[in-house]
């Protein structure tokens, strides 16, 4: 028996030392790859890994704009994308399993890694193209102290109302100049119809409610100006004080009106059960006449059907098209949002990749991605390569100097802060009272 | 003797019971229960046969008065790639958890077997630390595992773990099953050690009598009783690792990425695709369905063992 035993204990053994070396062949060399390919200075034939929150299509065509130079240089990026992005990097921060690239989406977020002190300076090629082709407003972005440890990538802008250029020709009515006009437009459009004119959808999962807020900040920018913008985003102007307070009375006599929404989808409350993308379905079907979204809403119009069943065509003689909120008072302002490269690694290879996503080159690339919705801050970028008349006009007005750009507040605000001004605003369409709402937001800063 | 007398006392309540599930008002209760229970699914399954125009603007309920019936959505599930096709996620997925689920059983029993039935010192207070290691969180081991992984083990200096190379972190497995491994044992441990526990002390005895040692004992009599306790421990286990995200985001990276992430990738960034995740549910729910089914004898056996015995 003693021989029976000692066979069980020996293959005991086996399959543990089996199961060892199967987790032991995973590793080629001792600790981190790259440091074969840091001593050789030529950087062909690597793998630079990048993290960020674009997945699915809008992954795919972002690997598109960079694969013909990837191939051209021989470097592979191998780019993952996670839609708790914003949650998952600070895990992987902590335990230190670190992408060469992450993409940050909010500046804020992007100043607590750089806190943790594992994000790299740019190099100075890379800095050099970044003075180069941003404005001074984008780069700040990405400035921690007085250290430049960000690119801007892709941007986007906000506060587009999208309408139908053929509906707007029956009614015979034009697009409005001032805020003003486009309440007497609404009005306008509702004695025609005897319907509700406006839709909006705030349903985002996790984050339902940023639809709304955007509205919200789109209002403030254009009303009270940059000055009172940057103080409310670090929490000089509060909630409760009279600008934000006039922007949700402002967008109140659109959004709480029965009379205005919610087109298509029902009551006033049916805006925060409806998916932010899914107001792309009445607008192109014609049952709303106006809603407020980014450019990014041309994205859900390819699957939406027109009342004959075709495909909308998006231009400004078509079906949908879409022109910037008309301003409150006084100059163009734009609200935007963008994403921001920052590298965890100073590999040469990780160095060229930066520089290259910081060029004008891969702006260029970028917004001719096919299908895609792309636009750039990069003011070297040949804003005649792109086919889209709107993307086109969204880029003219980001790199245009003279526009007041400010990113869009929550995103700029501290996490929790952003948090309630979401729900606060949900709860506001929901019908609670504006005054306890704010009062609620304001409240957030403490946890702040 | 005692025992006897308590299964006499025990019979009546026990049969008292079993009319009253019997009845005609439990089995509409059960049927109640199990029509509104299976609703959901139905409706979205119904669903992940409609056009995305129908899922975007109407319930599914409308399907019955404007049938159409369509397999777009499967088609563009099947057709959408995220770094990785959903084929190869499928794939992924499998290699993920048939050693997710099989490393923690083996483990697992020989742990309980140990526990139940080697008399060493500490044995009970062993068994208690082990049980009590269920409340520790698995988000509390995602930083520690992590750094465990890319920085590796060293003991004054002695490298006892190197650690994973990033691109194994990316494209290998270990990590990920390693990480399943830890999390699951401590439950493994305790349900497979109940199970071994309940093997009458005369019938472990008679085998020792007859000459078995341990591995024979282990082998011969231990595992072929605890076989329904492993098979539902198994669909347990599996079904937790096929449907875990967490671990899945944390710890693979693109290439290495199992059906879960994919499904929630499939909305796309703004969500507006979110009709897909109808087909999706489906695509993914098949080989969970497959192994629950070819299992289930063993899971109802399993779930029952020991309840009544005596």
């Amino acid at each position: 028996m003693a021989k029976n035993r000692l066979i069980y204990g020996a293959s005991i053994a086996a399959a543990l030392a089996l199961a060892l070396a199967g987790c032991a062949s995973d590793q080629p060399s001792a600790n981190n790859s790259g440091d074969s390919s840091s001593g050789a200075g030529n950087a062909a034939g690597a793998t630079v890994t990048m993290y960020g929150t674009p997945i699915g299509d809008e992954a795919a065509q972002w690997e598109a704009s960079w694969e013909a130079w990837g191939k051209a240089n021989g470097i592979t990026i191998q780019y993952t994308g996670d839609r708790d992005f914003t949650t998952n990097i600070s895990t992987k921060i902590q335990g230190n399993s670190l992408p060469d690239i992450a993409v940050f989406a909010q500046p804020g977020l992007m100043k607590a890694a750089v806190d943790t002190g594992k994000v790299k300076p740019l190099d100075a090629t890379t800095l050099s193209e970044v003075k180069k082709n941003f404005s001074e407003d984008w780069q700040s972005y990405g400035t921690v102290g007085s250290q430049q440890y960000a690119v801007p990538l892709d941007a986007a802008v906000k506060g587009y109302i999208w309408y139908s250029p053929a509906q707007f020709a029956s009614w015979g009515v034009s697009v409005p100049k001032t805020w003003d006009e486009m309440m007497t437009l609404t009005q306008t459009i509702r004695d025609k119809t005897s319907k509700p004119v406006w839709c909006a959808g705030f349903n985002s999962g996790d984050s339902s409610g940023w639809p709304g807020t955007d509205q919200i900040a789109e209002y403030v920018l254009s009303a009270s100006g940059g000055d009172t913008y940057d103080k409310w985003v670090s929490g000089d102007v509060k909630f409760t004080d009279q600008p934000i307070v006039d922007a949700y009375t402002a967008l109140g006599k659109i959004l709480l009106n029965p009379d205005y929404v919610n087109a298509g989808f029902g009551d006033v409350a049916s805006i925060n059960s409806t998916a932010f993308g899914d107001v792309a379905i009445p607008l192109a079907s014609g049952e709303c006449a106006l809603t407020n979204q980014a450019t990014f809403l041309q994205a859900s119009f390819s699957t939406a059907k027109t009342a004959a069943g075709a495909t909308p065509k998006v231009a400004p003689d078509g079906d949908i098209w879409a022109f910037m909120m008309p301003p409150v008072a006084g100059k163009a302002t734009a609200m935007g949002s963008g994403d921001f490269a920052a590298a965890f690694s100073d590999r040469p290879e990780v160095q060229k990749v930066m520089a290259y996503l910081a060029s004008a080159d891969y702006a260029n690339s970028l917004i001719t991605v096919p299908n895609a919705t792309f636009i750039t801050a990069n003011q070297g970028v040949d804003v005649s390569k792109e086919a889209n008349p709107l993307l086109a006009g969204a880029i003219t007005t980001l790199t245009d100097p003279q526009t007041t750009f400010r990113f869009g507040a929550g995103d700029a605000m501290p996490a929790v802060v952003q948090q309630a001004f979401w729900r606060g605003t949900v709860d506001w369409i929901n019908g609670s009272d504006q005054a306890t709402v704010l009062g609620q937001m304001q409240a957030a800063w403490v946890d702040a | 003797m005692s025992t006897l007398t308590a299964v006499s006392a025990s019979h009546r309540p026990h049969r008292r019971t079993h009319q009253v599930l019997s009845s005609p008002w439990a089995t509409a209760g059960a049927i109640i229960i199990a029509v509104v229970w299976t609703l959901p699914t139905f409706g979205l399954f119904l669903s992940s046969f409609r056009p995305a125009d129908d899922i975007t603007t109407s319930g599914w309920w409308t399907f019955f008065a404007h049938p159409q019936v369509t397999l777009s959505n499967y088609a563009q599930t099947l057709d959408f790639t995220s770094g990785i096709s959903v084929i190869k996620a499928l794939l992924n997925s499998i290699t993920i958890t048939l050693p997710a689920a099989i490393i923690p059983i083996v483990l697992g029993l020989l742990a309980a077997y140990a526990l139940a039935w080697i008399d060493f010192k500490g044995r009970n207070i062993l068994f208690i630390a082990i049980f009590a290691l269920q409340i520790v969180p698995l988000q509390m081991l995602l930083v520690p595992l992590l750094k465990l992984y890319t920085g590796g083990v060293s003991v004054g200096g002695l490298h006892l773990f190197p650690g994973f190379a990033a691109n194994s972190l990316s494209n290998g497995f270990a990590q990920v099953w390693i990480t399943h491994t830890m999390s699951a044992l401590p439950l493994a441990i305790f349900m497979l050690h109940n199970s071994l526990a309940a093997i009458p002390t005369s019938v472990m005895e008679a085998a020792q009598i007859d000459g078995a040692g341990h591995g024979q004992v282990f082998f011969r009599v231990a595992l072929p009783l605890a076989t329904p306790t492993i098979a539902s421990y198994a669909i347990f286990q599996f079904l937790w690792v096929w449907n875990d995200l967490l671990v899945a985001t944390i710890f693979t990276s693109g290439q290495n990425a199992p059906i879960t992430k994919m499904l929630s990738d499939l909305s796309g960034v703004y969500g507006q695709q979110w009709y897909l995740l109808t087909a999706g549910t489906f695509l993914a729910i098949i080989v969970p369905l497959i192994v629950f089914f070819a299992l289930q004898r063993f899971f109802v056996r399993g779930l029952l063992a020991g309840s009544t015995k005596g």
